[in-house]
């Protein structure tokens, strides 16, 4: 099974990059699955499964760090794809966080930026972007040349990762990124995280509200010390 | 990559039909307007042009370079993609001062003297708007013309793209008469998405677009480019109308005389021509 891990933050274009590149991978013969991680809502499944008739699901993961979830359901969710009958997985992410990798060793790591999110958004997030393959920069046809030279300069100094510009309304650039993800050998064995992205749940992730270190546990700090550990 | 001709291939209009027009071929230097009502499929030949359309896009069309399929690099990075492509919803979103966003492009860019193309690119949009690019104002606080002309600038001269594709800049405040002399001072294949009757005879050539279709290209006959010259007298006439409006004032037949007078002796020559 290839395995598309997708991740960016909201708005970004994540699913359009995935249903424009999923038009051309099931014409090019693949057979795919989909599967949306969210928190509260998400229609992305009935859409994919209704507009191209592929095995398509949600999991909501609630009160739990959507990417945490991610980790919990995703080996699960490579078994359904298969009992599917798939050969492809597309994963996408909540994209709530601008922090979250959820990409997995052997997978293709996506993360969707908008060019329009401001040239210095690829040092403000870390291992969405440092841990993923590619770097999908969307929206491009609303920004001048300059600031586009200037995204993806940033993005390659803050990784040194592939990056395909794209207007992925218009289908401009999706090729590429299909010819990557079929380029991308199929995942064997164990599944491992890539890397330790800040998914950890914690304890305001799991719904305690009160404001302050001392009603939490785990990891934690003050406002003048470094993060210790609190266990219950 | 010395670009020297690009080559649109035709595919197929709405209809599904082959395109009446076979085949475009571009020279280095060659500035043409595309034509045809809104929905004929203008917007969509540039976009298949700015991203080397393969017989990938519903047109089917294909786009060469100096003959032949462009190289994977070109689509591969911005900045060495010999095609800019600025269209009616192109703007700056960035909010550095204008002289720190065009020196982090030209520095981007490894220009050997960044601080002389910046000094060119607001020269160079200063010369197409009215209203004069303060170098220490925000790129965002730029209103709707100096962006346009900015945009057009920083392209050109900073990023010194080949090929440059214009989608409607007819509708920012840009003195075209003025945009059409200078840019055809740097030698470049320039594409004008255009309404604009003056930008189009002001080209080389004009092709036409119809559902969906390339229909004929037609060259620019010497009449129709002294007929360019001539109808700019109608067009200052209502710039002039245009200006005293935006400046409050009440306006009279009367009170445009000489605008008016010189527009009618335009015409009238040509009618005796």
């Amino acid at each position: 099974m290839k395995i598309v891990i997708c991740a960016g933050p909201p708005t970004s274009g994540k699913t359009t990059v995935l249903k424009q590149a999923a038009r051309r991978l099931l014409a090019a013969g693949h057979r795919l699955a989909y599967l949306k991680i969210d928190v509260q809502f998400a229609d992305e499944d009935e859409v994919f499964h209704d507009t191209f008739g592929i095995p398509a699901r949600k999991i909501y993961s609630g009160d739990l760090c959507p990417d945490h979830c991610s980790v919990l359901v995703l080996g699960d969710a490579v078994k359904w794809a298969g009992a599917e009958g798939a050969d492809l997985l597309f994963v996408e992410t909540a994209g709530l966080c601008l922090r979250c990798a959820p990409y997995i060793e052997g997978a293709l790591g996506i993360v969707v930026l908008e060019a329009t999110s401001g040239m210095n958004l690829p040092h403000k997030i870390g291992a969405m972007l440092s841990l993923a393959d590619l770097a999908v920069v969307t929206k491009i046809d609303l920004v001048s040349q300059a600031e586009k030279e200037v995204f993806r300069a940033n993005i390659l100094d803050a990784a040194p990762i592939d990056v395909i510009e794209a207007d992925a309304l218009h289908g401009i650039g999706i090729d590429r990124v299909v010819a990557r993800m079929q380029r991308t050998a199929p995942v064997e064995g164990r599944l491992m995280l890539r890397g330790s992205p800040p998914v950890a749940t914690c304890t305001i992730c799991a719904g305690k509200r009160d404001i302050g270190w001392e009603h939490h546990f785990g990891v934690l700090r003050t406002l003048d010390n470094d993060l210790f550990y609190r266990g219950q | 990559m010395d670009i020297e001709r690009i080559t649109v291939i035709g595919g197929r209009g709405r209809s599904g039909d082959r395109e009446p027009l076979e085949g475009l071929d571009l020279e280095m230097g060659a500035v043409i307007s595309i034509v045809g009502p809104t929905g004929s499929g203008k917007t969509a030949l540039i976009n298949d042009i700015g991203l080397f359309a393969n017989r990938n896009t519903p047109s089917l069309r294909q786009i060469l370079i100096n003959g032949s399929t462009p190289p994977e690099d070109c689509l591969d990075d911005p900045s060495r993609n010999p095609i800019a492509l600025i269209t009616q919803h192109t703007t700056f979103l960035s909010d550095l001062p204008v002289h720190r966003f065009l020196s982090l492009h030209a520095r981007i860019r490894k220009h050997p003297r960044p601080a002389d193309v910046v000094e060119e690119t607001i020269d160079f949009a200063n010369q197409l708007t009215g209203e004069p690019v303060v170098v220490d104002v925000a790129m965002t606080e730029l209103s709707g013309g100096q962006t346009r002309a900015l945009l057009i600038a920083d392209a050109v001269v900073i990023g010194n793209a080949p090929i440059i594709l214009l989608d409607e800049i007819e509708n920012a405040g840009i003195d075209r008469t003025r945009a059409l002399e200078l840019l055809r001072r740097y030698r470049k294949i320039f594409v004008f998405v255009t309404h604009d009757p003056r930008i189009a005879l002001l080209s080389d050539s004009r092709l036409i677009m119809h559902t969906g279709a390339m229909q004929a290209q037609l060259l620019t006959s010497p009449e129709e480019r002294g007929m360019a010259e001539r109808i700019r007298a109608v067009d200052d006439l209502l710039l002039e109308l245009r200006e005293r409006i935006r400046a409050g004032d009440r306006v009279a037949f009367e009170a445009l005389g000489e605008a008016i007078a010189r527009a009618r002796s335009a015409l009238s020559k040509e009618e005796g021509s």
